[in-house]
């Protein structure tokens, strides 16, 4: 579903940021914030986000009117770095991944990228924004589970071919957490950079909580329990310890040591 | 509004009656964009220890009706850090700082304090012996009398600060009163009250506990009549120790219940997380509910539940 709220404060937003929306309605049982990629922005007047209806709130927030008023804060998280030369990059997402897409095809056109785009998702119905990305890009592919559109399998199937028939230097993407991993390491093998918009549970979304941890390589090489929705949500792929995701790996920073904590 | 709304909490005297709650803002710092952490009661930062803590696996935290789970696991940075980051930020930009400290065996406390008691900008010092995120049960020192009462001896005899020592205490003991009577003969300048209480939630399509620690602890507005019920009990048997209440404060009207049950401050923690400005908010409402009460200060209602 699509939601567009006019925003009057709302600052400049970049691909990647997201926004955090109070559900429920004042006083109600639900506490947190839902976090969602700003789709679209226009500073000083409107916002607007993608959803898939999914637990409670995201079903209350789909119940909500036209004229109803909504909590939100935004803009968060840090966004996609672009590349300051005019190199040739792949967008990827999957399913409602794709929200932050169109934005950062334009930013990346705007400097002269060449921008190649793989969408994918289970079945055609869970697909999102291929006419839009087609506007504002060089190429579109699509890839379903189910073969319903596009061609049948994975985005990590194209990605490599994508890669090296555009000598695409730069991967972005943004989608569930097996995809990125995977766009990762189909990039790193294939002479790519990749960032990564990822997506843990988060209860604050301002960096006050510690619960939207993930273990991300720092630049000294030692690995952090990082934040993700300060220190990301976008992350470089080759920084984040994709398969020890959801633990604290052993040589961690402040990892419990036998006889420790 | 001229409602006077200074507190103290033993000798520290705090301009505003809302502080934040130990481990819902971190040192303070991300909440500046949403207030004047200045002007805050006080920052109660999130527990420390001596070494860095990495924190527990993922997922920590499951939304629960009113409230959440969580099992962050002392996830933080460690003393030496926090003294050359947090605190000078919390010094630099004058907020009055209490200190949350939590240590995995007694001599961690102890060395925690001494460190703390000797360095500028430490107004109050929160000692955590009821953190729920801990490998061990028997590492809950506020469920044990006398492991509760050592801590604070040990923190007491190398305390050479006037700032107040507050004992942070656990609801999921069978006598509060009890525990709050050991420590304060351990020499504890106040109470802090209350800590998360211990929960599951299960995640049936996995079929298994749904935190990556299993157990995590439960806060916000689902545990209030908890909390309210805990101040309660302890300002009856002891109506001189200063309380700070926690426990799933949202509104102005939430405030003034603790501090009608005994509480002379409270802690906001877990709203904070939906509403970043809970903590001035609730100030400001904490003032129209006394003004609409007919109410001059918040000092005459500490503890006025009891005399009705
Ligand atoms: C940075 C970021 C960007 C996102 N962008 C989008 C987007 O553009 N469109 C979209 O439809 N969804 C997006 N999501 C996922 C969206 O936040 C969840 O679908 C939503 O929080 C689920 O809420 P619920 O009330 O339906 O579920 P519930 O199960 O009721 O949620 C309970 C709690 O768990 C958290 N939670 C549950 N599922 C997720 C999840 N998948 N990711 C993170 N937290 C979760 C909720 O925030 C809430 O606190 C994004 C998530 C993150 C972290
Ligand atoms: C995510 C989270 C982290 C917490 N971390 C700490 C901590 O480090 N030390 C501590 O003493 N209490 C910690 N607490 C407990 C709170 O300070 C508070 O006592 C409790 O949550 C009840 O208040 P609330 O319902 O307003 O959140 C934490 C609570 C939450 C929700
Ligand atoms: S969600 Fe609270 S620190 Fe990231």
């Amino acid at each position: 579903m699509h939601l567009v709220l006019d925003a009057p404060e709302i600052d400049e937003v970049a691909s990647g940021h997201f926004a955090a929306v109070a559900v429920g309605g004042i006083g109600g049982g639900m506490l947190l914030r839902r976090a969602f990629s700003i789709h679209k922005s226009t500073p000083g007047e409107s916002l607007e986000i993608i959803f898939a209806p999914h637990g409670q709130g995201t079903q209350w927030l789909a119940t909500q009117n036209a004229g109803d008023v909504i909590d939100v804060i935004a803009p968060l998280g840090k966004p996609f770095v672009l590349p300051r030369q005019p190199i040739s990059c792949v967008i990827v997402a999957g399913g409602y991944g794709a929200a932050p897409m169109e934005l950062l095809a334009r930013e990346l056109r705007g400097r002269g990228c060449r921008v190649d785009v793989v969408l994918g998702a289970a079945t055609q119905e869970k697909l999102f924004g291929v006419l839009d990305l087609k506007g504002v890009s060089d190429s579109v592919i699509v890839t379903t589970d189910d073969g319903t559109s596009g061609v049948r399998g994975r985005v990590t199937d194209v990605l490599a071919d994508v890669i090296t028939k555009n000598n695409s230097q730069a991967v972005y993407a943004c989608g569930p957490m097996p995809m990125l991993q995977a766009v990762a390491k189909v990039s790193q093998d294939n002479g790519a950079f990749s960032q990564c918009a990822v997506e843990e549970s988060m209860a604050c979304g301002i960096g006050v909580c510690m619960t939207c941890v993930l273990p991300v390589i720092g630049d000294d090489g030692v690995t952090r329990m990082s934040r993700s929705c300060v220190d990301g949500p976008v992350f470089r792929g080759d920084r984040v310890r994709w398969d020890d995701v959801h633990t604290v790996p052993s040589d961690a920073f402040g990892a419990p040591r036998p006889g420790g904590h | 509004m001229n409602i006077d709304l200074t507190t103290s909490l033993g000798s520290l005297q705090l301009s505003a009656p809302t502080l934040t709650a130990s481990g819902c803002a971190a040192a303070g710092k991300e909440l500046a964009q949403f207030g004047d952490v200045s002007t805050l009661g006080a920052v109660v930062t999130k527990s420390i220890m001596m070494a860095p803590r990495s924190g527990r696996a993922t997922p920590r935290m499951a939304e629960t009706p009113s409230g959440m789970l969580n099992s962050i696991g002392l996830q933080g940075p460690g003393i030496e850090s926090f003294l050359e980051n947090d605190l000078a930020w919390l010094r630099a930009n004058n907020v009055t700082t209490i200190v949350s400290i939590a240590g995995n065996n007694v001599d961690e406390f102890g060395e925690l304090a001494r460190i703390l008691s000797k360095v500028e900008g430490v107004d109050g010092l929160e000692v955590n012996i009821s953190c729920p995120n801990v490998e061990s049960r028997g590492q809950v020192f506020a469920c044990n009398p006398y492991s509760a009462a050592q801590v604070i001896e040990t923190v007491r005899s190398v305390w050479h600060s006037d700032a107040p020592v507050l004992a942070k205490l656990s609801p999921d003991v069978t006598d509060i009163v009890e525990i709050a009577q050991s420590v304060v003969e351990a020499g504890v300048d106040g109470v802090s009250m209350i800590n998360t209480l211990l929960g599951m939630v299960i995640d049936v399509d996995h079929m298994k506990p749904m935190l990556g620690g299993r157990t995590g602890g439960l806060s916000g507005p689902a545990i209030r009549p908890v909390a309210v019920r805990a101040i309660y009990q302890v300002h009856a048997a002891l109506p001189h120790l200063p309380i700070l209440g926690m426990g799933g404060i949202r509104t102005g009207h939430d405030a003034l219940e603790f501090i009608a049950a005994g509480a002379s401050a409270v802690s906001i923690g877990t709203v904070v997380f939906g509403d970043p400005g809970a903590p001035w908010r609730i100030a400001n409402e904490l003032g129209q509910e006394l003004e609409s009460r007919g109410y001059n200060s918040l000092s005459e209602v500490v503890g006025l539940a009891h005399h009705n």
